[in-house]
């Protein structure tokens, strides 16, 4: 029996602002791993170092899968399905995620690059014809991503309205805001919605994300229906809050730096390395989630890890390893390479990164260059996220 | 000649080690990118797999005897 040290709260401290708290930074240095106890779950290392991260998330000696249940250390109280893309090892893993991959790739992505622009010029056409001041939270980032999903999905325009309600509840991190019964509601509605649309595409085929999965009934390894209805599920809500809320951190970042913002104005060619610095240096939750369980005893960093342990790998720490990252603390838009973990790393690394990356550019880049002025209109009274997983402010007042 | 030759273009990959995730085997990290374990393989599903779900289509898996590229789609 081996005896681990008491196990320190985590997360450290409730979110302040965007500021990384200064225990990773302690922790990197040291090297060995930290005992951690989440709000739910059992005790479970803490992995801070950009190597031993990478090793927990892309090693085939770790498990997501095996993580699950009640004992998965975790911030929220509810557990996660096993049979998600999310949650499961291959082969399962590798099956679904073939068939949802051809609908991603940074090719299909470009295609919709287009229609993008074009939803934004048009949100920002009907704020701007609104006033001169308008919360960019409710009136852009949260429209954004929830538009381009349509888009993908391929279901009729008119929809639109339905599935922002849907998402709305279903998605959202906040755990006190919608009852059980609502969420069970919205589920329900939401999958009987997507079944049809199944129904649909399956009589006349598009280039769209359902349209990619009913494709796959032609060929030797078909999805079930059922299959096919949880991907969809899966995939329009996994990266629907989560793109609005680092829109959001991203023009927060831009408005209270203005040195950056300025480079960016001057040199539109920056703005892939500007989004992809962006990612790295946001804090876009409150903690590290989605630990890994060891399958064998593993050393990292000094610290033996057994089999059957739990490792969290932390992302946010990583991000700010000065070994990968010089002057990690800085936010630079001139970095030459940005290994970043924001997207995760291994077989779960985000499917919707590429969708993700082509929103933020076109969504900042837009920004930026149709409201040179764009301004907070009170800095110090920005409201902060809470209860919830994300963090980030949750309004943005602005003026241009 | 039989078999499968397996490529990654070091310029098109983004490291995000899906590949190796997926089908260790037969990928590599390599610093910053992945690299196959053998050029030359024999015919394999799970290879097969693995290559389909690469996000930047940077995997390239030819039948040697038809000279035919099996991943990525045309
Ligand atoms: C800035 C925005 C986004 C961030 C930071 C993000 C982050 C992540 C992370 C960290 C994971 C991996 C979790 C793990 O390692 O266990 C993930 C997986 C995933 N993301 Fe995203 N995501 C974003 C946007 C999107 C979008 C737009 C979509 C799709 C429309 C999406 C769909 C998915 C899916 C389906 C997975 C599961 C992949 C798998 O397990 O194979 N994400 N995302
Ligand atoms: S899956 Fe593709 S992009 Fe990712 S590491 Fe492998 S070759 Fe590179």
């Amino acid at each position: 029996m081996t005896t681990h040290p008491e196990p320190v709260a985590y997360p450290f401290s409730e979110p302040d602002r965007l500021v990384v708290h200064p225990r990773y930074g302690e922790l990197r240095d040291q090297g060995e791993l930290e005992r951690v106890q989440l709000p739910f779950g059992k005790p479970t290392w803490l992995a801070t170092r950009h190597e031993d991260v990478k090793i927990v998330l892309g090693d085939p000696r770790f498990s997501r899968e095996k993580a699950l249940g009640e004992d998965e250390p975790r911030i929220l109280s509810f557990t996660h399905r096993p049979d998600s893309i999310l949650t499961m090892d291959p082969p399962g893993h590798t099956r679904l995620r073939k068939a949802v991959a051809r609908a991603f790739t940074k090719r299909r992505i470009e295609t919709i690059r287009p229609r993008t622009q074009q939803i934004v010029d048009e949100l920002l056409d009907e704020m701007v014809a609104a006033g001169d001041t308008a919360d960019l939270v409710r009136q852009f980032a949260l429209a954004v991503p929830m538009m381009v999903i349509c888009e993908l999905l391929g279901g009729p325009y008119e929809d639109r309205h339905k599935f922002h309600h849907w998402s709305e509840i279903l998605a959202s991190t906040r755990s006190s805001k919608h009852t059980k019964e609502d969420i069970a509601q919205a589920d329900k509605e939401l999958r009987d919605y997507l079944a049809e649309l199944v129904d649909t595409k399956r009589a006349n085929p598009g280039d769209d994300l359902l349209s990619v999965l009913v494709e796959t009934e032609q060929t030797d390894d078909p999805l079930t229906p059922e299959e096919i209805v949880g991907l969809a599920w899966s995939v329009l809500l996994a990266g629907f809050e989560i793109t609005t809320n680092m829109l959001v951190n991203s023009v927060y970042l831009l408005l209270t730096n203005p040195d950056q913002r300025e480079q960016l104005v001057q040199e539109a060619g920056l703005l892939e390395k500007a989004v992809e610095e962006l990612l790295r240096f946001v804090p876009l939750t409150v903690g590290s989630f989605f630990p890994r369980m060891a399958l064998e005893d593993v050393e990292l960093s000094g610290t033996l890890v057994r089999k059957g342990e739990t490792v969290l790998p932390s992302t946010l720490a990583a991000n700010r390893d000065e070994a990968v990252f010089p002057n990690a603390d800085q936010l630079d838009f001139h970095r030459d390479s940005n290994a970043h973990l924001t997207f995760s790393y291994g077989i779960h690394h985000c499917l919707g990164a590429p969708l993700a990356r082509m929103e933020l550019q076109v969504a900042i880049g837009t920004l930026l260059r149709r409201l040179p002025g764009l301004r907070l209109v009170a800095e110090d009274e920005l409201p902060w996220r809470s209860g919830s997983i994300l963090r980030g402010p949750s309004s943005l007042l602005v003026t241009w | 000649m039989s078999g499968w030759s397996v490529e990654i273009d070091a310029r098109t990959c983004i490291g995000t080690g899906m590949c190796v995730g997926a089908a260790p085997k037969y990928f590599q990290r390599k610093s910053s990118k992945s690299v196959p374990v053998h050029d030359h393989v024999e015919p394999d599903e799970d290879l097969l797999d693995a290559a389909f779900a690469c996000p930047a289509e940077a995997i390239r898996v030819r039948d040697e005897a038809t000279g035919d590229v099996l991943v990525p789609e045309a």
